[in-house]
């Protein structure tokens, strides 16, 4: 199981590799949102997945999930939306003004804007 | 609970009073005043949470009662604790700068808000001993100078935001992934519980793996070497007022992150993961010297400093002796209040003339002297020249790389300082002497407002200058920092055995 989760996320990374290096910002951005799955299904993955039972004391039992990285990635999900939604409505109103979404057009320097 | 929980009080005072901003979103004065009640108080409680570390030692507090290596600790030692009240003390007089010139439009949309959220965040990475806890932090502060950087929507904000966010993003993505891998060799989270394991397995080659991704995650924030490529084109993008909080609070919070894991986690294999960080710091120097020299705009030579200043203090942390790393903190303090002067005067410079290009500058002394002579005695202090702050901490990094037998690096530094000498003096020699600029004379400069932003730049500097002079009398909370720094059990006993 550990396995075909590792193969998975190695999988998300090469997708979001790719995209983030696209030029089109609606990529990257897409390609952050699969990179910060990739990186939380590589916290449970990473906590092991070998425990069957809930992490409730009960008598005769001692099987028990590790319920930290589950509550490391409620965390995580909840910041990575949070942030991809910032990312989306500010993508927004820079299309809107720059009236592009070519990263290669958006280079600029300090001489002229 | 008795005074246990003082040390939360300079995180929660500037959350709670940004939520109650939150609900005057048009009343600009009652936002003005509710802000500095609420850094005066934070101020305060910062100030008595260093008294008490002095008197008392390491404070910690576990969240929730859980016994320390389950429940979330926050750990308040004399490093986090001086580091807490010098960001706090700088958003004081950046907040009273931004009186006279953010502008009200950006005052209506939650500019102190985000400001305080931001403080939120940075006390919280500077305080908490969990490092899961510290990504949390650190997204509360980078949300909130998310918001800041792009507050006032002009088309060159927009562009630059957009790659600072994206930057962002992804270390924090490599952020969870390095705690992720940490997570699974170590089984804990606690920092101080995570020093203790990683001595018992006697930090295997892939613990230094980890060592490197956390340098990679951290240094992407801090601007070390090969990383530092986004800072100088995002911190040039937002007005004065945010550039001097960036630059004098946000890179310093990825030092000080480095500083923590490099002094408290990976200290079994030094001459691998120490060397690795003094060749980059080195680097990171040899780099912010180049484009210190390289710009005629004002901005992007101190925007170059800060580089500089990076590579100065994790050089200092690199060497793991007592000089190296007292000589550290004190560089680290000194550097975020010169910052601060450094970027609120030449905001004022930039607002005399109306541009932020030297070439366009000139004869500033005949006109404004007392700005000419208060830059002059920052620039000086942040070329380090005594008796002036920069050149303790300067002197005892030095001492300390030759201690350590790297005379090398401690030669590149002393030869830094007359490249930032040489890089701030050229913006004196540009902007204050020689024959007026006809095309800055302008008509519009309301010399109320000038007064008004004098203030905090002047009153900032004679902090900084006061560091400065009272070295000897700041020495013991230095030396208290360094010890933790340099001796984790006592860090571990704290937090461990209570």
């Amino acid at each position: 199981m550990e396995l075909m989760l590792s193969i998975l996320i190695g999988v998300l990374f090469t997708a979001a590799v790719y995209l983030i290096l696209s030029r089109s910002l609606l990529k990257v951005i897409l390609g952050t949102g699969l990179l910060s799955h990739g990186a939380h299904l590589l916290i449970l993955t990473m906590g092991g997945l070998s425990g069957s039972k809930p992490p409730v004391l009960i008598d005769g039992v001692t099987d028990f999930a590790d319920p930290l990285p589950q509550a490391l990635i409620l965390t995580a999900i909840v910041i990575s939306f949070g942030v991809t939604a910032v990312i989306l409505v500010m993508a927004y109103r820079m299309y809107a003004v720059h009236k592009t979404d070519n990263m290669n057009e958006l280079r600029g320097n300090d001489e002229h804007d | 609970m008795n005074m246990i929980n003082l040390l939360l009080f300079p995180i929660i005072i500037p959350f709670f009073f940004a939520m109650i901003l939150l609900f005057f979103k048009e009343q600009v004065v009652i936002q003005r005043v509710l802000t500095l009640i609420g850094l005066v108080l934070s101020l305060l409680a910062s100030f008595w949470l260093i008294a008490t570390v002095k008197a008392d030692g390491i404070q910690t507090v576990t969240l929730g009662n859980w016994p320390a290596p389950f429940g979330i600790t926050m750990v308040s030692d004399m490093l986090s604790a001086l580091l807490v009240t010098t960001t706090i003390l700088i958003t004081f007089f950046v907040v009273l700068y931004s009186f006279q010139s953010i502008g009200s439009e950006r005052e209506r949309f939650f500019y102190y808000p985000a400001i305080l959220f931001m403080i939120t965040g940075i006390n919280g990475a500077f305080t908490t001993g969990d490092i899961f806890n510290m990504f949390v932090f650190f997204e509360v502060l980078l949300i909130a100078s998310y918001l800041l950087i792009v507050l006032g929507g002009e088309k060159r904000q927009l562009r630059e935001s957009i790659k600072y966010i994206l930057v962002n993003v992804i270390s924090s993505a490599l952020f969870v992934i390095t705690v992720a891998y940490l997570y699974s060799i170590i089984g804990t989270l606690n920092m101080a519980d995570i020093s203790v394991k990683i001595a018992e397995i006697n930090q295997p080659g892939i613990i230094s793996v980890i060592a490197i991704l956390f340098l990679i995650v951290f240094g992407i924030k801090g601007a070390i070497f090969p990383l530092y490529f986004w800072l100088p084109g995002s911190y040039a993008a937002p007005p004065i007022p945010v550039l001097a909080l960036f630059g004098a609070l946000l890179t310093k919070v990825g030092v000080y992150a480095i500083t923590r894991t490099y002094t408290l986690f990976f200290v079994h294999d030094i001459g691998f993961t120490h060397e690795f960080l003094m060749i980059l710091s080195v680097l990171t120097i040899v780099a912010g010297c180049i484009g210190a020299l390289a710009y005629f705009d004002l901005k992007q030579i101190i925007i170059y400093n800060i580089i500089i200043a990076v590579g100065v203090i994790l050089f200092g942390v690199s060497q793991m002796n007592t000089p190296g790393l007292e000589g550290a903190v004190y560089y680290l303090i000194h550097d975020m209040l010169i910052k601060g002067a450094l970027f609120v005067l030449i905001g004022i410079i930039i607002y005399v003339t109306g541009t932020s290009n030297l070439r366009k500058m000139g004869g500033l002394i005949k006109t404004y002297p007392a700005l000419g002579w208060t830059y002059l005695v920052a620039a000086f202090g942040l070329a380090g020249i005594p008796p002036l702050s920069g050149f303790i901490g300067k002197l005892l990094i030095v001492q300390g790389g030759f201690q350590a037998e790297n005379a090398f690096g401690s030669i590149v530094i002393l030869a830094s300082s007359l490249i930032v000498l040489l890089s701030v003096m050229r913006i004196f020699i540009y902007a204050f002497w020689g024959a007026p600029e006809k095309a800055n004379v302008l008509p519009s400069i309301d010399a109320a407002k000038y007064r008004h932003m004098m203030v905090p730049a002047v009153l900032l500097t004679v902090v900084t200058v006061a560091y400065g002079v009272g070295a000897e009398w700041l020495m013991p909370y230095m030396s208290d920092a360094a010890d933790v720094l340099r001796d984790p059990s006592i860090y571990i006993n704290a937090v461990l055995k209570e």
